[in-house]
């Protein structure tokens, strides 16, 4: 599990952090705040100066935005995750419409608020703590080289004075370990200081993008729920009086006289009606699969394994029951997996894996067919990431031409609470 | 002609559940209790004390299986309890579930759609009531797809037969289906018990379960 940014590094790994890229990138992060810090803070003087005269405003404010974009591209130094960008596309085009919008959003004010910041304490701030954790120890690690410099004599840390070799490399030495010691406020320092950068500068809850996701996962509950309802009057209407129907032509044919064109007629009558209910159940199977409520994912994607016309070797083990909505998505996006491998892709052989640690539920499916499978080809599989976008689920593919396919599913949710089912993994996953 | 039964019927679709009494009465069985509820069908069970039951999966209040969990709770219950679920779903799973349930015998788990086949219908339930097992062939079919590399070894008859053993039918049952004797049905079985490494086994209900449980492995 790769540390996707430097709070996790210093959290989960702590005595592989030092020798990691992490304390290099957090060095880069505040050297390249230093040097932007003092550039805006230079910008920000002759914009104010340039606003005493009116035609500053715009600029102020452009300046802000452009900043705050940078920032946000300078944030992958010490944070993998990209910081989204939280600014509206302007109505119209053209200079005023662009104006008109940014300065009717929430976001460009905190921008320019930033921007005041950064250019006035944080590059400043930058600065010290580069000072005391890189600065420092580098110089007394270079306390050799200075000796043999002068020649004569070198001060540590501009206070002590060393004269001789041995003492110009205990002086090394201690600024060795200081550097490595050191590397973990300088980690510290720079979290926290992108955590400020992203909570000004990507958006907030109060612009607008919380309600969205709310309103999507919303609707894909909703959608379930039609699912689910369709599913159940299929199931008590038409499949139940499909199935009277079939057992009444059946007592009809007992009563005909045998081998009679009567009989011949009712057995037609009784086989149509036997596909139609095949045809109906199967139907039904791909709305809404009863066995993901009965018994749960693993079985469910069993099944549809059992159903791929390519052989699958499914390894569901011990997958507990998982929230509704998570089993529900994993299932039909695993299907959907499964479903583009008979179709698109000639492999001979596939494999489907299901893991749940605890945190995270991991699906992937992979194929020894073509590849250069092309996720945004118009597969299903673009509904089904929006689906998984709302569980804060995600849906990676990788396909090289040539193969193997890979697509991994990854969705983080807890095990079930509420005991629906007691035969959890009884009959899941056999080979 | 197989003796009378008396049947506790469970089925929550009233077209349905009329439809069953008519056709076992026909046939010589009485329903002694028509319920539309799990928890019916077991104060049922507890009352008559039937030969036979015969259940739907999904039932009131859940929908869910209940039919099938109250029937599994019956046979721990009452060892040997004889019981044939009818499912709208081919689903392994449910017969699973039925089969783990006592030693296997007497039990039964059939597609809704073979009430249809009037008499087969009626057979497999004097079948599951004398004490065999009972699987829906679109099950065995998808058992036997899913087990695709040790199956290769079979010739396409060997399998024909093994699908119809997987069913739960005897050997003159299975000659009589693939017009064969049953002498030659014997010796395809013992066929197939040695190339899939199956202990040999005389009783019918036996040979069933052991096929079963290869097939589900």
């Amino acid at each position: 599990m790769e540390a996707r940014d430097v709070r996790q590094a210093l959290v989960r790994r702590p005595r592989q952090y030092p020798f990691g890229a992490w304390p290099w990138r957090s060095a880069a992060y505040l050297v390249s705040g230093v040097l932007g810090g003092a550039l805006a803070c230079v910008v920000l003087l002759v914009l104010l100066l340039a606003s005493l005269l009116l035609v500053g405003i715009p600029l102020l404010l452009s300046g802000g935005v452009a900043l705050g974009g940078a920032e946000r591209l300078r944030l992958r130094l010490v944070d993998r995750t990209p910081a989204a960008d939280p600014h509206r596309l302007p109505a119209a085009p053209g200079l005023g419409a662009w104006v008109r919008t940014r300065a009717g959003e929430r976001a460009t004010w905190r921008e320019l608020g930033y921007a005041l910041l950064f250019a006035t304490v944080l590059w400043l701030l930058d600065a010290l703590v580069l000072a005391v954790t890189v600065a420092a120890p580098g110089a007394l690690l270079a306390a050799p080289l200075l000796l043999a410099a002068d020649g004569q004599e070198t001060k540590l840390l501009k206070s002590v004075l060393v004269t001789s070799y041995p003492g110009a490399f205990a002086g090394a030495a201690v600024g060795a370990l200081a550097l490595v010691a050191l590397c973990y406020p300088l980690g510290l320092y720079a979290a926290g200081r992108g955590a400020l950068a992203r909570a000004l500068l990507t958006p907030g809850e109060r612009d607008g993008l919380g309600e969205v996701i709310a309103s999507r996962a919303r609707l894909v509950d909703a959608f379930e729920a039609e699912r689910r309802r369709i599913e159940r009057d299929l199931h008590d209407g038409a499949q139940h009086r499909l199935v009277a129907l079939t057992m009444t032509l059946g007592l009809a044919r007992l009563d005909a006289p045998p081998a009679g064109p009567l009989a011949a007629r009712l057995a037609q009558a009784q086989e149509e009606a036997g596909q139609v209910l095949a045809e109906l159940r199967e139907l039904i199977h791909g709305i809404h699969p009863q066995v993901l409520a009965d018994y749960g994912l693993g079985p469910a994607l069993a099944d549809a394994a059992d159903r791929t016309a390519v052989p699958v070797d499914a390894d569901l083990d011990g997958l507990p029951r998982l929230p509704a909505a998570v089993e529900s998505a994993a299932y039909f996006t695993g299907r959907e997996a499964l479903a583009n491998v008979d179709r698109h892709s000639g492999a001979t052989r596939a494999r489907l894996t299901g893991r749940h640690d605890g945190r995270v539920l991991v699906l992937t499916v992979e194929d020894d067919g073509r590849g250069g499978a092309d996720p945004a080809g118009g597969s299903g599989l673009t509904g089904l990431a929006d689906r998984l976008a709302v569980l804060d689920g995600t849906l990676t593919i990788t396909s090289p031409p040539g193969g193997p396919t890979v697509l991994r599913v990854e969705i983080p949710c807890r095990v079930r609470s509420e005991s629906s089912s007691p035969r959890t993994a009884s009959s899941s996953g056999r080979d | 002609m197989p003796r009378s039964l008396r049947v506790v019927l469970a089925e929550d679709g009233v077209l349905l559940r009329e439809g069953l009494i008519g056709l076992l009465s026909r046939f010589g069985h009485e329903v002694v209790a028509a319920v539309g509820d799990a928890e019916a069908l077991r104060a049922a069970v507890a009352a008559h004390d039937p030969d036979v039951v015969l259940t739907d999966v999904r039932m009131p209040p859940g929908f869910r299986d209940e039919g099938l969990r109250a029937a599994v709770a019956l046979r721990a219950e009452r060892p040997g309890l004889p019981v044939l679920v009818l499912s709208q779903y081919v689903q392994r799973d449910y017969a699973s579930d039925l089969l783990d349930s006592g030693d296997g015998s007497g039990v039964g788990y059939l597609l809704k759609d073979r009430v249809g086949q009037v008499e087969e219908f009626v057979d497999a339930l004097d079948r599951v009531a004398a004490g065999g097992t009972v699987v829906d062939p679109e099950v065995v079919r998808q058992l036997l797809r899913r087990r695709r590399d040790p199956l290769a070894a079979l010739t396409p008859r060997e399998r024909e037969v093994l699908a119809l053993v997987a069913e739960g039918h005897s050997n003159g049952e299975v000659a009589r289906r693939l017009v064969v004797t049953e002498a030659a049905v014997g010796k395809h079985i013992g066929n197939i018990l040695a190339k899939l490494d199956l202990p040999p086994a005389e009783d019918t209900h036996r040979r069933v379960l052991a096929v079963l449980a290869y097939l589900q492995a």
